[in-house]
């Protein structure tokens, strides 16, 4: 555990584009997946003997498959717009964290196999052999992406770098170089059901002391059941919220939600976790897996509605992909959203008026709102447009006095990444991901100087833990992170309900 | 990877966690603190003796909340929070603690 021999970015005054530095972050490469990680999701152990042809032949295969992927290689037109909207190359001065540039990592290879011009004249177009050192690279730099889309959402074209670096990770997987943190991870939630490998009893023990800790603090008997057959909804959430603060904190918030509005609700052991890593790895199949248990797990329960906890990209799995998934789910209750987010839930409860709430009880908190990447770019909440930015600060606005918002170009489809989202979030990138928040440090830092802010409140776990380890390097407390529904918990007058 | 502990090389992993949750013994605590220049007091043995039977008993590291229950219960409640720990853990104590405990690193978001 030696302290990191890095430095972390100071905050300019002003947003800077940093003058480029070549090879900046050319030494950052997570831990490459041990064999037993690889083969319990269906790739080679280690790297194949002969890994150039499989990986021209997987990037054909995927050609193939995913249309997008090629429209997105053709279709760039270098103008640059993209360059300066990536966190990582604001945070790092590294030339190959512009988006255009990891783009062509995977461009100028798909150029030499699968374009014409690039097989009969490859200097002219660009195009360039898959070597080892272009293989270094790709491992490098798809993982100092995290697939956060903001770059998108500034290419006339629309070109998803997300899909690229999703592309350029499941190349990698499948000849033998996949992710140690992503995939030891996505085994077990395939073993044992969550992120954390965190069994039924202890999960059990873990909800129990909650109950305990809920009562001693308000005197009310709120539940935090589990695999309870017969409720209403079935709360899927990322484990995290089972084991990290403020993440636990969220949790609490939402049981005390459910409490006071009469709903009966469960967790499952089976799908005790939300996040689906298979989408940061690119892998369809892993994703698929993952997304099942959560329809069986409703099934056995027999419940009626699913709500998503507190989860980014979780989220847009549910939101985007979990019918083409795991679909259907017509035995659910067609009057509620198929799948709910928590937040939707609250809102429309707030709406109704069937809470009663004390905004006081957050008075010595000032608070600012997070847009976490793939709640933000990938998906909605409600049924209007731009849900996803106005239910969460409608929430907010509901629960706490004093609520300003960062500055535009860092919010809202603009906002910036925490810097630890698509399977980052590990120590051995702790490097990037200190630089990669500087953007969004930068934006804080405004509003606490603004407005005096004390406190930045998220709907991700990822975002929540990111913020928690890196807030310290510039200068603020890892508490300053909290849970919306931590607001929403502290708020809520309980009782009257027994 | 390895640790020298007891005149015996100890298998670890990247990290520098123990492989071989058997291999633990109170002296590897001992070798992981002087890396990190931390010296072991009585309090920080208690985190480690709770998390080492807690995970005996559940086959996971305990949640935060959890353990700081715990050790507010054994060393008083204003040490019964995230805050001491983190004082006693300064890397973390699901993470720093657990490696000192001869636990797996926790994995998630977390």
């Amino acid at each position: 555990m030696a302290k990191p021999a890095f430095e972390t970015p100071r905050i300019p005054d002003f947003p800077e584009i940093p003058v480029i530095v070549e090879g900046a972050m050319a030494h950052s490469r997570p831990f490459v997946a041990a064999p037993d990680h690889q083969e319990a999701l269906g790739f080679p152990g280690e790297l194949v003997d002969d890994w150039h042809d499989t990986a021209i032949a997987k990037m054909g295969e995927m050609l193939g498959k995913y249309r997008g992927l090629r429209v997105f290689l053709d279709s760039c037109v270098k103008c640059g717009a993209c360059t300066d909207k990536c966190h990582y190359f604001l945070g790092t001065s590294d030339p190959k964290n512009m988006p255009v540039a990891r783009q062509d990592l995977l461009r100028k290879v798909y150029r030499r196999h699968f374009t014409l011009a690039g097989r009969l004249f490859p200097k002219l177009v660009g195009a360039a052999d898959l070597t080892e050192e272009v293989l270094e690279d790709w491992y490098r730099y798809f993982h100092q992406c995290s697939q956060c889309r903001r770059c998108s959402v500034f290419c006339p074209y629309g070109i998803d770098t997300a899909e690229v670096s999703m592309a350029g990770r499941e190349i990698l997987a499948s000849i033998g170089l996949g992710q140690k943190y992503s995939n030891e991870i996505i085994g077990k939630v395939h073993k044992i059901g969550n992120n954390l490998g965190l069994p039924q009893p202890a999960l059990a023990d873990t909800l129990e002391g909650l109950e305990e800790d809920v009562e001693d603090d308000t005197g009310v008997s709120v539940r935090f059941p589990l695999d309870e057959a017969g409720a209403e909804v079935l709360l899927v959430t990322p484990s995290a919220d089972f084991f990290a603060e403020p993440h636990v904190d969220g949790l609490i918030g939402y049981g005390k939600v459910f409490h006071q509005a009469g709903i009966r609700w469960t967790l499952s052991t089976k799908a005790s976790e939300a996040a689906n890593f298979g989408l940061f790895i690119g892998s369809y199949e892993n994703m698929r897996k993952v997304a099942r248990r959560i329809r069986e797990a409703a099934l056995e329960l027999g419940v009626k509605r699913i709500v998503f906890g507190e989860c980014g990209h979780a989220w847009r799995v549910a939101y985007s992909f979990l019918h083409t998934l795991a679909g259907p789910f017509d035995f659910l209750d067609p009057r509620y959203p198929v799948p709910q987010h928590i937040i939707e839930v609250t809102h429309d409860l707030i709406r109704r008026d069937a809470l009663t709430l004390d905004r006081s009880a957050n008075d010595e908190r000032r608070i600012t709102f997070h847009d976490s990447c793939n709640v933000a770019r990938a998906s909605r909440m409600g049924d209007t447009p731009g849900g996803q930015f106005t239910l969460p600060r409608e929430v907010l606005r509901a629960v706490c006095n004093h609520f300003f918002d960062m500055a535009p170009d860092t919010t809202g489809e603009s906002t910036f990444c925490c810097g630890g989202g698509g399977g980052l979030l590990t120590d051995d990138l702790v490097e990037l991901r200190v630089k990669g928040a500087l953007p969004r440090m930068q934006a804080f830092k405004e509003v606490v100087e603004r407005n005096q802010v004390t406190h930045i409140a998220a709907i991700c776990a990822i975002c929540k833990s990111q913020f928690a380890k890196v807030l310290p390097y510039y200068g603020f407390e890892m508490d300053q992170i909290l849970s919306v529904h931590q607001l929403v918990g502290d708020a809520i007058v309980l009782g009257g309900n027994d | 990877m390895g640790l020298q502990v007891n005149g015996k090389t100890l298998d670890t992993d990247e990290e520098g966690y123990l492989s071989n949750l058997s291999d633990w013994e109170p002296e590897v605590a001992q070798v992981m603190a002087e890396a990190d220049e931390c010296d072991l007091t009585e309090n920080h043995w208690e985190v480690i003796n709770f998390l080492r039977s807690y995970y005996e008993e559940y086959q996971i590291a305990p949640a935060v909340r959890v353990l700081t229950k715990a050790i507010g219960k054994k060393l008083g409640k204003d040490k019964g929070n995230s805050r001491y720990l983190y004082q006693l853990y300064p890397y973390g104590p699901a993470k720093q603690a657990c490696k000192y405990a001869g636990l797996p690193k926790p994995t998630g978001c977390v």
